[in-house]
């Protein structure tokens, strides 16, 4: 028995919402960044799952399009890491409640 | 493909997502990305797709999980005011997975077998990207320099306003 295409799309699934749960509940900066890290890594899986189970292109499309997203999703984490960074610097806090001031 | 591998792989992968998301401590959740990364690049590995498995783990763990790190250590004072987990963003996150779950599970056209393929070598995804993936191998390194340039005046602004 191997497993199917169901099996990695659930996997990947349930990923995703963990991720979200990090992104929407937790209140430091740096978790909602782990959080829309791991919800980008249950998307590159369901890109190369599909790649694998579908009739196989040429060029492979599907492995592509996840290295590519590797690439953006690395750009968004040193710019978002930059922010907290500035943010720190500014606010002296990370805490997402507290930073609800423009032009501090 | 093997299903005990993929049991196997799946429980480290959902069990280190879930204590990235939950753990207090932010160096701990960190960490157990790194578990979640090595999880998900030895799915990549068990798919074929092992070029896409091994910029995984050099791409997040070499620099994505160090940069999380680094920041960790250069903001690390104040702790105070995460309460964990709190029931609406856990509501939210059941509700999509519920969605998901349903939506796989009703698709009968999902519950495929994986076809014989012949293995994706190197040589194929570079000969791919030199001939119909320059223009967006092009904007992919364009965009990374000018993250990277944004990265560092994001940083380096505020200092000079201290001065």
């Amino acid at each position: 028995m191997t497993p199917t295409l169901q099996l990695f799309l659930i996997v990947s699934a349930a990923l995703f919402s963990i991720g979200l749960l990090a992104a929407l509940s937790r209140r430091h900066a740096i978790f909602i960044l782990i959080g829309i890290e791991l919800m980008l890594a249950a998307a590159n899986l369901n890109f190369v799952a599909f790649w694998r189970f579908g009739p196989q292109p040429q060029p492979p499309t599907g492995v592509l399009v996840a290295i590519f997203s590797i690439a953006i999703a690395a750009a968004e984490a040193a710019v978002g890491l930059a922010l907290v960074i500035a943010i720190y610097r500014h606010y002296r806090t990370t805490n997402v409640d507290k930073l609800d001031s423009l032009k501090g | 493909m093997n299903s005990v591998a993929f049991l196997v792989i799946a429980i480290i992968t959902l069990s280190g997502a879930l204590a990235a998301a939950a753990l207090p401590k932010l160096i701990h959740a960190a960490l157990s990305l790194v578990i979640v990364f090595v999880g998900v690049a030895a799915y990549f590995f068990l798919l074929g797709a092992e070029f896409v498995g091994l910029v995984q783990v050099f791409v997040y763990i070499g620099a994505v999980a160090v940069l999380i790190v680094f920041t960790i250590l250069l903001t690390r004072r104040e702790l105070t005011g995460d309460r964990g987990i709190n029931w609406g963003g856990a509501i939210v996150a059941l509700a999509v997975f519920g969605g998901l779950l349903w939506t796989i599970l009703k698709t009968k056209s999902l519950a495929i077998r994986a076809p014989q393929i012949e293995p994706l070598t190197v040589k194929r995804i570079g000969e791919v990207l030199m001939t119909n993936y320059v223009w967006p191998l092009q904007c992919v390194g364009l965009v990374l320099t000018a993250a990277l340039i944004g990265a560092l005046i994001l940083v380096m602004e505020e200092k000079r306003e201290e001065r």
